[in-house]
């Protein structure tokens, strides 16, 4: 039967099938997979798109509808809703959302949540705020990382509890909802605020890219991507792997320039009321900064794969040999870091903190965001641009109905019908999965 | 039929779990280049004997030989090491990543801090095109979209990217319709044609005398017999299975393979 040579090695050694065998197996090659995904032309390429779309996998597009939607509807009650002094407004009020949304989606990615983001955002911004503060008088870097090292030290403190006494994430992160709340307020002192006088961090929120800088940051982003694109596509192309089609790349390089030079159109416009005002405000820089690195890290790096890989199904990780413990653990770091980072901006835009913080709404918001987004409360799947788009959805919301004169009841009512149907969305994508 | 010494000889594996005893001394070699499958009622003890294989259950007693030398399976990455993989009965695939995320999921290719996606497509192109298993461009589609077969196919292919030796299926058949239960025994068979061991656990004698050079039954821990398919009918491999003993046995040569 077998011309054992002793043990085989190289098996992935191209080689011909045995004759009987052969045959049959050209068959049944057919069989095995239908060349769906990845395609050579454009037209193969919508094709396997909609393939894609159709089998649950909608991506961006269903939040990307909904602020179309949003943007045309307010424009058609208010007018001044689409004003570039209110898109900028609605940039820098997104962004403590975005942020939040971002780090919350390492934790739904894993199919966990965390409750407590709100409020270790809030003690973030309490510890900065208080080591800038005269009494302590220290250099913004420092007290911002000190604040930042503090959010992510809380967060591997819930991963360990979650991981190692192996409670429920929702459990353990409403204790910490609780607890870091109270730490706050401790440290604030009943009905306490702490001015932030330091001009670097007040800058963040409020200060902006001169026109000049604007368009030069963006288009170094812009031009970084389209490089990026391109010289993947043609290292593919190279090893004789499937690449998209040229057209298709340069389709969304131009999306992303168009996109790029919206953004900076927009921004770039006197908003000013007495003085002239004009350019990106920092924040915006900020989060761009934030999506990308953390697009990155969840896309191209070992960790990014894992998280993925134990949120899908975490047996089939422990087997293949993935520290679910380290891997989960980090992914709350990750959270609770990007939660200090909003807030940061959160103190930065008020100048100061205050026990008015709302960690329990923001943390809603936050998850909110992310859901809307297009990230699944069922783990699996989910993209730092998740968090960003929902929280201009959620941003959008409150800004246009603000304009409208609603009352923060019916902005609370909006917002739960619009998470509703993101979730709807989400359920009925996962079951447009398992049916095929 | 003089074979060389054989990939794996099982000398005496025993396991219990508290009072009882799933496996009594199982002898069993395994030889490269051969299907041999490993069939037996329920509670015969297909399962723990495969888990003591992949490194899952330590047995209490007996010997492990491993091209000639004695080793010890403590741990799956101790199989790994050896060149043993195991294909679950639920395949351990992630749905929510491709075909070669899965492929390499724990072991992925690297340059410097990134992954190098390239490489890992592809290695992973060129295994599935050596099992003929796929046109091959759609292997970065999430494995969620898969049929059972094509799953199955992935986990094979998973199985046999690396430094592997050994290959034990656990009832890779069991879920799977006409068309695709056909696609996994030629993968099977294929797999031995390489020169691989394959260990195929199975109820399914159809199956069975259809890819297997060697049977070996289990009948409540123990060995009942171990024959060339040949050698063998169903009628015969059933009562085995459920007495663990055959009248028309009795003549024939004891365990043809054991005594090697």
């Amino acid at each position: 039967m077998s011309d054992s040579e002793g043990p085989r090695t190289q098996v992935t050694a191209a080689e011909e099938p045995p004759e009987e065998v052969a045959a049959a197996a050209e068959r049944r090659a057919e069989l095995a997979m239908p060349a769906s995904i990845a395609a050579g032309s454009v037209r193969e390429y919508a094709r396997s798109s909609l393939a894609r779309v159709k089998s649950g996998q909608s991506g961006v597009l269903p939040v990307v509808g909904g602020m179309i939607l949003i943007a045309v509807l307010f424009q058609s009650l208010d007018s001044k809703f689409l004003t570039a002094g209110n898109l900028v407004n609605l940039l820098v009020q997104a962004a403590v959302f975005s942020l939040l949304a971002m780090g919350e989606v390492f934790v739904l990615t894993l199919g966990e949540i965390d409750l407590s983001i709100g409020f270790v955002a809030a003690l973030g911004g309490v510890i900065m705020a208080e080591l800038l503060s005269p009494s302590h008088g220290w250099p913004w870097y420092a007290a911002a990382g000190t604040a930042l090292l503090a959010c992510a030290g809380i967060g591997i403190l819930h991963g360990l509890i979650i991981t190692r006494i192996g409670l429920p994430s929702f459990v353990v992160t409403l204790a910490g909802l609780l607890f870091w709340q109270g730490v706050m307020l401790r440290i604030l002192g009943s009905g306490g605020t702490i001015p932030i006088n330091d001009s670097i961090i007040n800058d963040i929120a409020s200060a902006n890219l001169s026109n000049a800088a604007s368009w030069l940051v963006m288009l170094v982003l812009v031009g970084l991507f389209a490089a990026g694109t391109l010289r993947r596509d043609e290292k593919r192309r190279r090893a004789g792997l499937v690449a998209p089609p040229r057209s298709i790349s340069l389709i969304k390089i131009a999306l992303v320039l168009a996109g790029g030079v919206a953004l900076v159109l927009v921004c770039n416009q006197n908003r000013g009321v007495l003085v002239p005002i004009s350019g990106m405000p920092w924040v915006v820089v900020l989060v761009v900064g934030v999506l990308v690195a953390w697009t990155f890290l969840l896309g191209r790096t070992k960790l990014g794969r894992y998280l993925y890989a134990v949120g899908g199904n975490a047996e089939a990780a422990r087997r293949a040999g993935i520290g679910l413990a380290t891997v989960r653990t980090t992914a709350f770091m990750l959270a609770s870091f990007t939660g200090g980072i909003g807030g940061i901006v959160y103190a930065s835009r008020l100048r100061s903190i205050s026990t008015a913080v709302d960690g329990g709404t923001l943390v809603l918001y936050a998850v909110a965001a992310a859901v809307i987004g297009g990230t699944s409360l069922f783990g699996g799947r989910g993209k730092a641009v998740h968090g960003v788009l929902g929280g201009l959805v959620i941003a959008g919301i409150d800004n246009g109905m603000g304009l409208l004169g609603f009352t923060a009841a019916s902005k609370f009512m909006v917002t739960a019908l619009v998470l509703l149907a993101a979730v709807t969305i989400d359920a009925l994508a996962r079951r447009g999965e398992a049916v095929t | 039929m003089t074979e060389p010494t054989p990939l794996v000889q099982l000398r005496g594996i025993s396991k219990h779990f508290g009072p009882v005893q799933a496996l009594m001394g199982v002898d069993l070699d395994l030889h490269a280049g051969e299907v041999t499958a490993l069939v037996g009622d329920n509670g015969a003890g297909k399962s723990v004997f495969i888990k003591c294989i992949s490194g899952i259950y330590t047995p209490d007693a007996g010997q492990v030989t491993w091209e000639g030398r004695p080793v010890a399976i403590r741990t799956p990455r101790d199989a790994a090491a050896l060149g043993i993989e195991t294909i679950y009965q639920d395949l351990a695939l992630c749905n929510n990543l491709d075909i070669v995320q899965n492929m390499f999921l724990g072991r992925e290719t690297m340059q410097r801090f990134v992954l190098d996606e390239d490489a890992m497509e592809k290695a992973a192109q060129e295994t599935l095109a050596s099992l003929a298993v796929t046109t091959v461009r759609s292997i970065r589609q999430p494995v969620g979209s898969l049929s059972g077969g094509q799953r199955q196919s992935v986990a094979i292919a998973r199985a046999v990217l690396w430094n592997t030796k050994l290959v034990i299926m656990d009832e890779p058949t069991a879920a799977l319709g006409v068309a695709q239960t056909a696609m996994v025994l030629a993968l099977a068979r294929r797999l031995a044609d390489r020169g691989l061991a394959v260990l195929f656990v199975s109820h399914n004698m159809v199956d069975v005398f259809e890819v297997a050079n060697r049977i070996a039954v289990l009948h409540l821990g123990r060995v009942a017999a171990v024959r060339a398919t040949a050698d063998l009918d169903r009628q015969l491999v059933v009562e085995l299975m459920t007495a663990g003993s055959s009248t028309r046995m009795a003549a024939g040569p004891t365990a043809a393979d054991g005594e090697a």
